[in-house]
């Protein structure tokens, strides 16, 4: 183990350069998140991931923002496991109808102010799953959704970018 | 009554029909049916999965001696059939399934509780005869476990991790666990009923996304059924390059796996490695073909994207790089003794109950059962290519973890030798227009063991029906008995060395 972890002191770090925050996720949060908020939070965000009906393809992803190359935490955000630590949900799935319930409650067990972030084409507005008797089709149709995050499912930088621009939209309103 | 003889024999006292392809399929009388399942409880036949239309049941099996498989359809005019899992309790889930989407009523079941449907839905039956809910369902019930100092712990369906919801519940004597009940069926999306009418175009992105971590899989074992049925001879080259991104997609979710069990064992070490190996996996299928999960690479007649020259350069340095970087931490697994204690002996699966579920994957492999769908029934080019079953005994986390890194090795050797050996011309063809309707079943090897697709197409080329059954049916039962006697804090170890999907499960 010594040395695995003597080699690893001499190799360049695989971590990638921070993506620009994206335009649009910038815009539309503009709209959406309010001043007193962003005053009352450090520049820490804790991250509450919520699979509401996903095929695990946006996890995976999610998953992936934690390994060497895109390092998450270096950003000050972080992933929590309980919604009562939590200043986002990001939110993944087309919302099943047998998850509903649980997505309000999450919803509800997180302490003002608060952000949703909703992940993938399926958080956006159902994706290919659309029409289905168990889907309600999109986080927005049941909670208040302030950053969408399209992709199907959106790869690690997407998902960086759109994080980013939560992050630095909380800095300098 | 025949309750002896081969599966060939019994298959042969059905009435066939003519258009289900490659195997057969035969209607079949009660007493057949019965015969079926008193084979199944006997360990003669395996099962591979059991579903429903409106008004017939399908049984599908396998005969481990011979390898032959087919179906067996039930026709139940008053919506009831005699239970399968009364005999056989792998099929008790399945059935549960089954009475809550078509509403096929298992005649003596020992377990007629809901199991996908919550009582939420605005209607029931959606497979069936679909009705709006006359009134709601009673509360679920859990098995009972009693004694003077057992408490429960009701875990989920939001889980603490990034993973999927489904709900567990504890029953502990102190820390070790009495019983485990499941209850699933959270992420229930209706795929089947978006697939029937759907055209094969928009099926293939949906059965890609049943469990998104196995879209290869998933697509090739419809692309497979599709062609079955179609009676379709797609392009040579379009074979290889199907094996060479399912050997990619099983590589990155063997080393994702291998490092998140033993984070879950504390030793994030493995985990970190293990990540970057993992995303380099991701990046060179992205590169290769367009896509990191190599989502709806495969489609019916072919692969979208050919391997460029390119292409076949970074696969051969990511084969390099790995063979580089994982043999030392093979090596970092197999001396950390605080880690291997961990491991070592925790969630013993007892290899009869493997065998009796027909467990597939790594887990059954782990566990004795030498069964890999590229083998038996095999399909291309996977005849071609020289690999063995691996098989390990101990049938605990550890034997997991073992069976994975050597399906690691084994991915990377066939990565190489489908590079070596992948022939050139198109990668797709046309899909022979059916004309009339016709059925075909694939069975793929995926990285959690066998996937399953049945369909039904239309004249006209639309699904009428599609059935896709997940490894994960004959995994989670078995994590149930793999944490008996275990500690509440050894669950996710033994959870993530299963790692059952939900997605595939539920539907």
């Amino acid at each position: 183990m010594r040395k695995l972890l003597f080699q690893n002191l001499l190799r360049w770090p695989l971590t990638v350069a921070a993506p620009a925050p994206s335009a649009s996720a910038l815009a539309e949060l503009g709209a959406q998140v309010e001043q007193a908020a962003q005053r009352r939070l450090g520049r820490s965000l804790a991250i509450r991931e919520v699979d509401a009906g996903s095929c695990n393809g946006c996890e995976l992803e999610i998953h992936a923002l934690n390994n060497a190359y895109y390092d998450l935490e270096r950003f000050g955000l972080h992933f929590v496991a309980s919604p009562r630590h939590a200043d986002v949900l990001l939110v993944t799935g087309p919302v099943t109808v047998n998850m509903r319930e649980a997505l309000e409650r999450t919803y509800h067990a997180t302490p003002d102010p608060k952000w949703v972030v909703a992940v993938g084409d399926c958080g956006r507005d159902g994706g290919v799953f659309v029409g289905s008797y168990a889907c309600v089709g999109g986080v927005s149709e049941v909670i208040p959704v302030d950053l969408h995050i399209p992709g199907c499912p959106p790869n690690p930088m997407q998902l960086l970018e759109g994080l980013l621009a939560l992050l630095q939209f909380q800095k300098s309103p | 009554m025949m309750n002896t003889g081969s599966l060939r024999t019994v298959l042969e006292s059905g009435q066939p029909i003519a258009e289900h392809r490659p195997w057969p399929r035969v209607i079949v009388t009660p007493e057949i049916w019965n015969a079926l399942s008193k084979g199944l409880a006997g360990g003669v036949w395996t099962l591979l999965g059991l579903w429903g239309e409106a008004g017939m049941a399908h049984l599908a099996v396998r005969e481990d001696a011979t390898g032959l498989l087919g179906v067996a359809s039930l026709p139940c005019p008053d919506g009831r059939f005699p239970s399968v899992g009364r005999w056989h309790p792998p099929a008790q889930r399945l059935e549960r399934a089954m009475a809550d989407l078509v509403g096929l009523q298992p005649l003596d079941a020992p377990d007629s509780r809901p199991w996908l449907d919550h009582g939420r839905w605005p209607l029931r039956h959606p497979l069936g005869r679909a009705a709006k809910p006359t009134g709601a369902l009673p509360p679920y019930r859990f098995l009972p476990a009693e004694g003077e100092s057992l408490h429960q712990i009701p875990v989920g369906p939001v889980h603490a991790g990034i993973i999927e919801p489904g709900h567990f519940r504890f029953t502990a004597n102190g820390e070790a666990v009495v019983r485990l009940e499941e209850r699933l069926g959270y992420v229930h999306k209706g795929i089947e009923s978006l697939l029937a009418g759907a055209t094969i175009e928009r099926a293939a992105r949906l059965v890609g996304r049943v469990s998104g971590d196995s879209t290869v899989a998933y697509a090739l074992a419809f692309a497979r059924a599709v062609e079955a049925a179609t009676e379709t001879t797609i392009p040579d080259r379009a074979h290889w390059l199907r094996a060479l991104m399912a050997e990619l997609e099983r590589l990155a979710n063997h080393l994702g796996d291998i490092g998140a069990i033993c984070n879950d064992a504390a030793f994030a070490l493995m985990l970190a490695h293990c990540a970057v190996l993992r995303e380099q996996v991701l990046r060179a299928s992205a590169a290769c073909f367009g896509h990191r999960l190599l989502m709806d690479g495969v489609i019916p007649g072919g692969v979208v994207t050919d391997l460029s020259a390119d292409g076949a350069k970074a696969l051969r340095a990511l084969v390099a790089e790995l063979r580089r970087r994982f043999p030392p931490l093979i090596e970092l697994y197999d001396n950390t003794a605080s880690l291997q204690d961990r491991t070592v002996g925790t969630g013993f699966v007892r290899p009869a109950l493997i065998q009796q579920f027909g467990c597939g994957g790594p887990i059954g492999r782990a566990g004795g059962r030498a069964f890999d769908a590229r083998r038996q029934p095999g399909y291309p080019p996977y005849e071609q290519l020289e690999f063995e079953t691996l098989t390990l005994t101990e049938s605990d986390v550890n034997a997991r973890v073992w069976l994975r890194i050597r399906e690691v090795e084994q991915s990377l050797a066939l990565i190489e030798r489908i590079l070596e050996r992948l022939p050139p011309g198109p990668v797709r063809g046309a899909l022979q227009q059916p004309g009339q309707p016709c059925e075909g079943m694939a069975l793929v090897e995926g990285f959690r063991g066998d996937v399953l697709v049945w369909l039904r197409l239309n004249g006209d080329g639309t699904v009428a029906r599609c059935h896709p059954r997940d490894p994960s049916w004959f995994q989670w039962p078995l994590l149930e008995a793999a944490i008996e006697g275990n500690i509440v804090a050894d669950f996710p170890i033994c959870n993530k060395s299963f790692n059952g999907s939900y997605s595939g499960h539920d539907l």
